[in-house]
């Protein structure tokens, strides 16, 4: 028998879980339409793979991961993609992000599995790179990308949470009632991934069926499970970590520091249905409950929308949203159109009567009824006055993202304070901050970088004219010694003249070069090749090299006006007969499109000086 | 006797100590203008000039000889300046300064229309445009901090700002409203 610990705080909130438990998991009628979001994990947005027109298959990969944070997204059926593009997202901002739409076409086509039963063999490495390939996130809520929680090394414990303490969420009961043994083929898979010495499933004493499932499953290999006392929220990774083990994970540790990692049970679950059945992550069990018809689970595809769900399981006409996850952490939907996530574990549908309005706040009494539900062991109310005083380093002191959101203080809080709210808007500015404060830096180092490479090449620059300018110094001193002064030692004057000799030497030399080179090109080469010109007289033997170089140039000139004339006339046969570069012909149309892109400019120019007069 | 001794004790005491804060203050010298540093820090780094000095630090300068005063900021917002009053230990002023603040943008060229000409790229504080003579030039749009230094020198108007959506990486939580409770009437009569 397993010693458990008791985490400071939680509540004990209606459960509300009975209506959706009595159904099996539930297969809903396909929808037209599915919506499947590039960013449905923690991390960047996969890039899609697919474009309008193309036809998937259920399990086709329709979204890349993009880096090492990310995880690939699969087509959840088979049909046609209809777009790929901002759609908005099941999301409490009602944002857009970039989406696959896809068209069904009920033909439940399924692409070759590509399972990895021989993973014990394999590298660690190959399977965390297939579970990124698969799409394997965590599907508590955090929606992690699970190759990176699978990094662990030599764990002492790997929690399995099928806690499931929120109200009126079922989908980790039905689904440890009716697949508790894929589950336990996962949780041995992650086990011997992270050397896991122990693998510990918690699940809470009011799911007796899970437990019995799960205990079944679990006989004959070293899982345990154990049943922990009903408190909100157990299910917290640090809580049932603290429950099953007894370790406190103390602020800005992670959990895996001391020997622990959590996985949820849907996500084991689909990480074995990866592994041994090579079916990527397109489903999951979705709690749809609330003021409905029929509650109950299903298995939704990823992307079905969320009105279409609603509509399946009769939402009552006097409901006026959809929460997205629990009552105690969830969100209302902003927008119902939306495609399901990974992380859609629960759509409830709200009306007045099962969730009248909050009653009005009143002011903090500073009572410490907060600071006794809170599960993270903070002082909410201290939290709730830095972050209304917008004083966000004085939060951060208090260890603000220690805050699981968690809601526990908001339930218990007698001023009925909507405290959440405080800390989520404080967390978003701090987030904001720093990455503007990133942002800043890096362009401080870019700007500092410019500076200084602006400095170095006026260095440069400064050093070449000094160098010029020395030289040039030098030679006119020669020159003034070797005129004016001619008691001068005679050891100099052969220098100069030797460099005199030199430059004119050198210049002669260029000279003739260019004459060789117009002649070259003019096509009298073999002319001057045996007539090579006399270095003493570099200027008589340039004249009339120069001159056939004028002419061939004029001659190209005027062919390449030619051309361009042919060309802009649309004789363009004989253009290309002529072997001319392309640049030649190209000239006259840029210059045409730069006047008129000057134009264009100085028309609008004087279109705003004449609105500013005006 | 005893006196002497007290004395040179003293003596050699003060002696010691005097070596030491002589040497700290060598070993421990601070380069530079700590206060300008932190000035800077506050500032939003986009070089843009709007404050009437040639870029972010050259007013941190400013600001630490107190020539000039902490509301110039557009781009710093409210929330700058009384960043930089509680650092400087001064009244929070409200902004006024010569450009209205804007919302965050980044700037974008109209492809079709650059043509070429390297103008912006000089323009840039950040060096965040690519392109050389006669190629067409382009915004790294993770660099561009805003400033909004490219629009006036590009020949053909191809360059516009573009004011930056929120993502659903980059979006805030609202600051919660919370309705106020009216007064019972009985109560507001006495």
């Amino acid at each position: 028998m397993r010693t458990l610990y008791d985490f400071h705080g939680g509540i004990h909130p209606p459960e509300n879980k009975l209506p959706s438990t009595t159904s099996p998991i539930a297969t809903l009628p396909l929808a037209p339409l599915l919506h499947v979001s590039m960013a449905q994990h923690t991390g960047n947005p996969a890039r899609p793979c697919v474009a309008p027109g193309d036809r998937v298959e259920r399990g086709t990969l329709i979204g890349r991961p993009d880096g090492t944070l990310s995880a690939a997204v699969h087509a959840p059926a088979s049909g046609t993609v209809v777009s790929v593009g901002p759609v908005v997202q099941a999301h409490p901002s009602g944002l857009c992000e970039l989406t696959v739409t896809l068209e069904t076409d009920g033909q439940d086509r399924r692409a070759a599995p590509t399972p990895l039963t021989d993973w014990a063999s394999r590298s660690e490495d190959e399977v965390r790179a297939f579970l990124a390939s698969m799409g394997v996130v965590g599907q508590g809520g955090g929606v992690f990308p699970s190759h990176l929680k699978l990094n662990a090394r030599a764990l002492e414990t790997l929690v399995v949470n099928g806690a499931e303490c929120e109200p009126y969420i079922t989908c980790d009961d039905r689904l440890m009632r009716e697949r508790a043994g894929r589950i336990v083929e996962g949780a041995l898979i992650a086990g011997t991934l992270t050397g896991a010495r122990e693998i510990v499933v918690g699940i809470e004493d009011n799911k007796p069926e899970a437990l019995a499932a799960m205990q079944a499953a679990a006989r004959g290999t070293r899982m345990e499970v154990v049943a922990i006392p009903t408190k909100y929220p157990s299910g917290g990774a640090k809580q049932l970590i603290r429950i099953l083990t007894g370790k406190k994970i103390p602020h800005g540790v992670r959990s895996t520091a001391m020997g622990v990692q959590c996985f949820n049970v849907g996500t084991l679950y689909s990480l074995a249905q990866a592994v041994l059945e090579g079916e990527p992550v397109v489903s999951r069990i979705v709690t749809l409950t609330g003021s409905v018809a029929r509650p109950l689970n299903a298995d939704v595809p990823l992307g079905t929308p969320v009105d279409w769900l609603m509509q399946a399981v009769g939402r009552s006409a006097d409901s006026d949203g959809v929460l997205m996850g629990g009552p105690m952490m969830g969100s209302r939907l902003p927008a119902l159109e939306a495609g399901i996530v990974k992380a859609t574990n629960c759509l409830i549908a709200t009306s007045p009567a099962l969730f009248p309005p909050p009653p009005l706040s009143m002011p903090c009494i500073r009572c410490g009824d907060c600071a006794n539900a809170c599960p993270a062991e903070l002082q909410p109310m201290d939290l709730y006055w830095f972050a209304r005083a917008r004083q966000f380093d004085k939060a951060r002191a208090w260890q603000l993202f220690d805050c699981i959101e968690c809601g526990a203080c908001n339930s218990v809080c007698p001023s009925a304070i909507p405290l959440v709210d405080y800390y989520r808007f404080a967390k978003s500015e701090i987030w904001a901050e720093e990455r503007e404060k990133q942002a800043a830096d890096r362009a401080r180092a870019r700007h500092e970088q410019r500076l200084a490479r602006i400095e170095h090449e006026k260095a440069l620059k400064a050093e070449r004219l000094a160098q010029k300018s020395a030289a040039a110094k030098a030679v006119a001193e020669a020159v003034a010694t070797s005129t004016t002064d001619p008691g001068k030692p005679p050891a100099s004057v052969p220098v100069d003249s030797a460099k005199k000799a030199a430059i004119e030497a050198a210049m002669a030399r260029a000279a003739a070069r260019k004459a060789e080179a117009a002649q070259t090109q003019s096509g009298v080469s073999p002319e001057a090749s045996a007539n090579p010109l006399p270095p003493a007289t570099p200027v008589t033997a340039m004249d009339p090299a120069k001159k056939a170089a004028i002419e061939a140039a004029m001659a190209r000139a005027a062919a390449r006006k030619a051309e361009a004339a042919q060309t802009q006339s649309g004789v363009s046969a004989e253009a290309s007969a002529n072997p001319a570069p392309p640049v030649t012909a190209m000239d006259p149309a840029k210059k045409a499109a730069i006047e008129a892109a000057m134009a264009r400019a100085a028309a609008r120019r004087a279109a705003t000086e004449q609105k500013e007069s005006r | 006797m005893t006196l002497l001794n007290a004395l040179l004790l003293m003596a050699a005491v003060a002696l010691i100590l005097g070596a030491v804060l002589g040497y700290a203050a060598v070993k421990f010298r601070v380069e530079g203008d700590p206060l300008v540093e932190k000035i800077d820090a506050l500032l939003p780094q986009t070089q843009c000039g709007q404050c009437g000095h040639p870029g972010c630090r050259p007013y941190a300068e400013a600001l630490a000889e107190g020539r000039d005063t902490i509301n110039r900021c557009p781009p710093g917002g409210e929330e700058g300046i009384r960043k930089l009053a509680d650092l400087l230990n001064v009244e929070f002023l409200p902004y006024d300064g010569e450009v209205a603040p804007k919302l965050p943008a980044l700037a974008r060229i109209d492809e079709d229309r650059c043509i070429g000409c390297t103008l912006c790229l000089q323009a840039c504080p950040v060096d965040a445009i690519v392109g050389a003579a006669k190629q067409m030039h382009t915004v790294i749009a993770s660099e561009c901090t805003g400033c909004e230094l490219c629009l006036p020198p590009c020949p053909v108007d191809c360059i516009h700002m573009e004011t930056v959506a929120p993502t659903l990486s980059t979006w805030k939580w609202q600051y919660p409203v919370v309705p106020l409770t009216p007064a019972p009437a009985g109560k507001r009569a006495a």
